[in-house]
């Protein structure tokens, strides 16, 4: 397969950046989406041009590394994938792809494809976490209903990656924060600092420059782990419910 | 409590009930409307309730304070909105995600369309009804009015356009509400979303009905005819 | 000769009241102490993530640093299968003995005892302390914690969170260490890469880093280093690791007096997707759970294989009768479930027969069939889904259709910095947790054993054996990165960058290492034999070479450099080669992953010889051009009678 590429170029977070076209030829479908990006940048090296940057690491769909917004969709023309699990079978021969970094405010380019996702961090110091000290108590002491740890699960699954800010026209963290507020909400383990955590949380998201919910619903559409937006309004009564405590 | 109104979830949540509370004056707007089709003496006696009852005179600021309250709130989230991505930083391809619909997309400038026509509608019957009265003026006949007004095509259609964006931005904003709110989760989620394409549904061919009905009546000469004979 | 004794500190007594012997003699610090002490971690894996959080609770200044963007990154996080402990919930008969023997037959004898027994001693205390962070195990419809089983166990002893188990346990871990970034007592440091570590008085005082995004390098002094970095399996190039994964931190402390021990133990995993070209830059694992339910199998006539090859016939329509489960005829009494290492010597067996089932001729089938029909496509949707999922995405194929095609992969190392009972390397202040130590997995890794050993280092170890160590250190101030030595470290990295740069040849890093996982597959792979790894050793020089000739690294050093990462990574990766073919070379024995052509059974399993190789070798870096130095730590068994692994009754 041929594939005429145009991939943003930007030197670091305070230059101007710009698109620049190449062209790769000789990809074979079964080629992922990033080793095409990996052959495109070594014929680049050869030409004596300079690679871009983009990042990925696992290449599994699972560290939540890989952030590319491919024509128009965060994590490429698919469903339920990143970047990394993209094939180069779901292209036409002869397209003309796209390649744009995840952008918002709170995600800085730092170079060409590679964006700073700090914020992602600072909101889960904020409170994504149960406090635990030293020993624990037995594994099993508390029964957790399969349903509650099931849908812990489902919102557990967040790989951090971003897509969810990078497709939401807001660039709202909502479906980040709430994944994690929800994860943690359906466990007894966690409902000691639920408040707590909800209040401080949704504080730094704000205060980090992301953009309101809407409920669009894009980020679900987006979400390499598909995670319901029903966690949102988990997120939203978590946070009410905080709040009427005090 | 501050810190609360300031977050941008609280910020939604007023967005919410008030919202919510238009929602309900929507459907009571829409049962009053509905009285015209039935007979003018009807519809004129409900109109005289409304220009008397005095629970009615109280609720009247409050519904426009409603209307100022989510109209403002919702400024203040699209403003904040737009940092969110700053226009320097837009994507050079179109999104494509999918979304829960158009509308979700669009509620800002779908709630933008809805306040033109609104000032629009108040211009064509309140003004001329009910604030009439509070200034002592000469009221006109509500029955009159809406024969009046609604024998214009053009403004048959101007309103139609203005139910479809009412349409549009409640068939989002109903479940929204009670999302923000907190009063959804993944089996209610789908329940409430059929809920509210229900909901707009029944207001835009409610309120649809009413200058249609009375524009086709014109049409047919039948106007002053006691009921609706179509 | 070198004046490095090896000295596993073990603590004397019976072997179970070993651990319990040592926590209630050794030295420990006091909270006001504690605050004056600062730790290095570096790499935020389950190892390192665990340990920064454990001390930084513990009251300990932590210094935490990843080559990520975020430590949630790290590789950890795709363990899919589960992890392991002696809780016995099922009451089949699961006992802290039996992980340890578990264990230690799985390794192939080649472990230390006593570290092993501590391990399955803390496995219990692991899966407490996730849930209490909040890890969404599975669980049952009694609300109670659920389990399955792992290749070379016969009990159901692995905990599990869907196919992403690795994933939960990071995210608890690093949820830990952001509870302690935010209560100020670890700072984290991202897309910061170490580059060398920094002895003075002959003690682990600091590291210099290079901050990936402005490309400056940096000091970080304190009083101890704890290295958490990972395995050295991307050597190969072809692996199951992440890109980023490498061994460069490991490397630099053998190059600063850290010994590595049994680099020639290299994990092949048996079920990964077989690779479809040249084009490929990462192979991607398929959970060893599979094999619970899974069924490997290859034709019995090699027509068949032929109709395969061209497609002319889909792997359903072979007949039952037609197919040769050659696990389950091997290795009647563990089945499907054997060690990675005898299934994926079986599987090359196979192929190398000449059964390949796909175009290569480098492929088995992985079939579910018969479980989806005894138990329903759900039942298995359940288990595996995401699984089949990520199958599907990648190759194209339904598998709930038609079989996976699996080929074994380099998947995790075994061997790692040499260290003693407490954890320490050979340099004092200088610890190894994970998989960058070598101490707990022998010759072979169980399934579901790694994520146990990472948290095991970093909870329950770690935050015990380093204050033995700083106990000695409270009158030591802060260490000043003024210091000569800081100096000099920085001078020799920036030297090494500036050395890369000025190459200026044609050749893109990747290329060259394509070039060295043909040469490590090749004769450093699944099977070894003394012409081919001494050919290795040849090549691999030469490889050294041309890239000192040839490489060409674009951009500057001063700037987000990804190239110039890759190439200061594969100068390492380089000397991970040499050490794994050197090892391999002097253990003629056929032990675990490592596999000598010339020392097998009849039948072809591998032959250990245990009265010339009972010892972990441990390798001392001599210089640039020289060959390391052999250290022998020997190993004795006082608990468990040595014997041939079988797995056949």
């Amino acid at each position: 397969m041929k594939f005429t590429v145009k991939v943003w170029r930007q030197k670091n977070a305070k230059a101007k950046g710009k698109f620049e076209t190449y062209r790769v030829e000789g990809i074979s479908p079964d080629t992922s989406f990033l080793e095409m990006l990996d052959i495109l940048n070594n014929q680049l090296i050869h030409e004596g041009k300079e690679p871009f940057a983009f990042d990925h690491d696992c290449r599994e769909g699972i560290c939540g590394m890989c952030s590319l917004y491919i024509n128009g969709r965060p994590h490429g023309p698919d469903d339920e994938i990143t970047t990394c699990q993209l094939h180069c079978r779901k292209f036409k021969d002869g397209d003309t792809i796209t390649v744009e970094p995840w952008r918002s405010a709170a995600f800085p380019v730092v170079k060409d494809l590679v964006v700073n996702r700090h914020a992602f961090d600072e909101i889960l110091q904020a409170g994504g976490f149960i406090s635990t000290t030293g020993i624990a108590p037995d594994a099993n002491i508390i029964p957790i209903r399969k349903q509650d740890a099931d849908e812990s699960m489902d919102a557990s699954a967040c790989i951090g990656c971003g897509a969810c800010v990078a497709t939401c026209k807001n660039g709202s963290a909502m479906l980040f924060v709430a994944a994690r507020v929800s994860a943690l909400a359906k466990l007894p383990q966690g409902r000691p600092e639920a408040a707590k955590r909800a209040k401080a949380m949704v504080a730094k998201m704000d205060e980090l420059g992301f953009g309101a919910c809407s409920n669009t619903g894009a980020c679900e559409a987006e979400c390499p782990k598909h995670i319901s937006i029903a966690h949102i309004a988990r997120l939203n009564r978590e946070f009410l419910l905080a709040n009427l405590q005090d | 409590m501050v810190n609360f109104l300031c977050s941008s979830i609280g910020k939604k949540l007023i967005m919410s009930l008030s919202g919510l509370f238009l929602v309900v004056f929507l459907l009571l707007h829409l049962a009053l409307n509905l009285t015209a089709l039935l007979s003018e003496s009807a519809y004129n006696a409900v109109c005289v309730f409304m220009n008397e009852n005095i629970l009615i005179q109280i609720m009247v600021p409050v519904l426009a304070g409603g209307f100022i309250v989510h109209i403002l709130f919702s400024m203040f989230v699209e403003f904040k909105n737009w940092t969110g991505r700053p226009r320097d930083m837009r994507y050079a391809v179109a999104n494509k995600s999918k979304a829960t619909s158009w509308a979700s997309k669009n509620m800002f400038v779908l709630g933008v369309i809805v306040i033109l026509f609104l000032f629009l509608h108040l211009f064509h019957f309140w003004s001329k009804m009910q604030l009439a009265s509070w200034l002592g003026a000469e009221e006109a006949n509500p029955y009159q009015l809406v024969v009046k007004t609604f024998s214009c095509p053009c403004v048959c259609v101007l309103y139609i356009v203005w139910f479809a964006a009412i349409y549009y931005h409640v068939s989002h904003g109903f479940w929204s509400a009670f999302q923000t709110l907190g009063l959804s989760n993944s089996k209610w989620l789908p329940r409430l979303q059929f809920l509210a394409k229900l909901y707009a549904i029944v207001v835009f061919w409610g309120f649809t009905l009413v200058p249609v009905c009375f524009y086709l009546r014109n049409c047919c000469g039948c106007c002053g005819a006691s009921s609706c004979g179509l | 000769m070198s004046e490095i004794k090896l000295d596993s500190k073990i603590p004397a007594g019976p072997l179970a009241d070993k651990w319990t012997n040592y926590k209630s003699h050794v030295k420990i610090v006091s909270p006001a102490n504690k605050r004056k002490l600062e730790i290095i971690v570096v790499g935020t894996g389950l190892a390192g993530a665990s340990a920064a959080a454990t001390l930084g609770e513990l009251g300990y200044k932590v210094k935490i640093f990843c080559i990520s963007d975020s430590p949630r990154r790290a590789h950890s996080i795709a363990a899919q299968g589960g992890i392991n402990a002696a809780k016995n919930y099922r009451n089949d008969n699961d006992s802290v003995y039996r992980l340890f023997y578990d264990t230690i037959k799985g390794g192939d004898f080649r472990a230390r005892e006593a570290n092993v027994y501590r391990l399955a001693e803390v496995s219990n205390a692991i899966i407490d302390k996730c849930v209490a962070q909040g890890v969404p195990f599975a669980r049952d419809y009694a609300g109670l914690l659920a389990n399955r089983s792992f290749g070379g166990a016969q009990v159901s002893r692995t905990f599990y969170a869907r196919g992403q188990t690795g994933q939960q346990l990071l995210l608890g871990a690093y949820a830990s260490l952001n509870a302690q970034i935010a209560a100020g007592n670890v700072v984290s440091y991202n897309r910061r890469e170490m580059l060398d570590l920094v002895v003075i008085d002959g003690k682990a005082k600091g590291i210099i880093v290079r901050n990936l995004e402005t490309g400056e390098l940096e000091r970080y002094g304190a009083h101890a280093v704890v290295l958490a970095t990972g395995g050295y399996g991307n050597t190969y190039f072809l692996s199951t690791n992440a890109m980023n994964s490498n061994s460069s931190a490991a490397i630099q402390c053998y190059r600063k007096g850290a010994c590595f021990a049994n680099p020639c133990y290299v994990q092949i995993h048996p079920t990964c997707i077989p690779v479809h070209g040249e084009q490929q830059s990462k192979l991607t694992l398929m959970s060893e759970s599979l094999r619970n339910d899974g069924r490997i199998w290859v034709p019995k006539k090699l027509e068949d294989v032929e109709k395969l090859r061209k497609k002319q016939i889909k792997p359903s329509q072979i007949p039952e009768e037609d197919r040769d489960y050659y696990l389950e005829r091997r290795y009647p009494a563990f089945g499907n479930l054997v060690p990675r290492d005898v299934a994926s010597r079986a599987a090359k067996e196979r192929c190398d027969a000449g059964f390949g089932v796909n175009e290569t001729g480098l492929a088995v089938f992985l079939d579910f069939a018969e479980p989806i029909k005894r138990l329903g496509e759900q039942a298995i949707r359940e288990r595996y889904g995401n699984l089949f999922q990520m199958y599907e995405k990648i190759t194209d194929v339904n598998p709930y259709k038609e079989p996976m095609m699996i080929f074994p992969a380099i998947h995790y190392t075994m061997g790692g910095i040499w260290v003693d009972y407490n954890l320490m390397t050979t340099i004092p202040g200088l610890y190894a947790l994970g998989e960058a130590n070598f101490s707990d997995h022998g010759g072979n890794r169980l399934g579901a054993s790694a994520l146990m050993q990472g948290l095991a280092d970093g909870y329950y170890v770690i935050p015990y054996t380093i204050g033995d160590y700083l106990s000695h250190e409270i009158q030591t101030p802060k260490t000043d990165t003024n210091h000569p030595a800081f100096q000099e470290a920085e001078d020799a990295v920036k030297a090494r960058i500036k050395k890369i740069m000025n190459v200026k040849g044609k050749q893109p890093v990747d290329e060259l290492h394509k070039k060295l996982y043909h040469i490590m597959w090749e004769y450093v792979g699944m099977a070894r034999n003394e012409a081919g790894l001494k050919k290795a050793l040849t090549m691999i020089e030469d490889l050294k070479k041309e890239f000192w000739s040839d490489v060409c690294v674009p951009g500057t050093t001063d700037e987000f450099n990804q190239e110039l990462e890759k190439a200061n990574r594969f100068v390492d990766f380089l000397e991970t080669a040499k050490l794994i073919a050197l090892d391999a070379l002097n253990r003629t024995e056929s032990c675990g992953g490592h596999f000598r052509e010339e020392s097998q059974t009849p039948e072809g399993e591998a032959q250990r010889k245990d009265d010339e190789f009972m010892y972990v070798a441990a390798w001392e870096y001599k210089g640039e051009d020289q060959d390391p130095e052999l250290h022998k730590e020997p190993l004795v068994y006082e608990e468990v009678k040595v014997a041939t692994r079988n797995y056949k009754d």
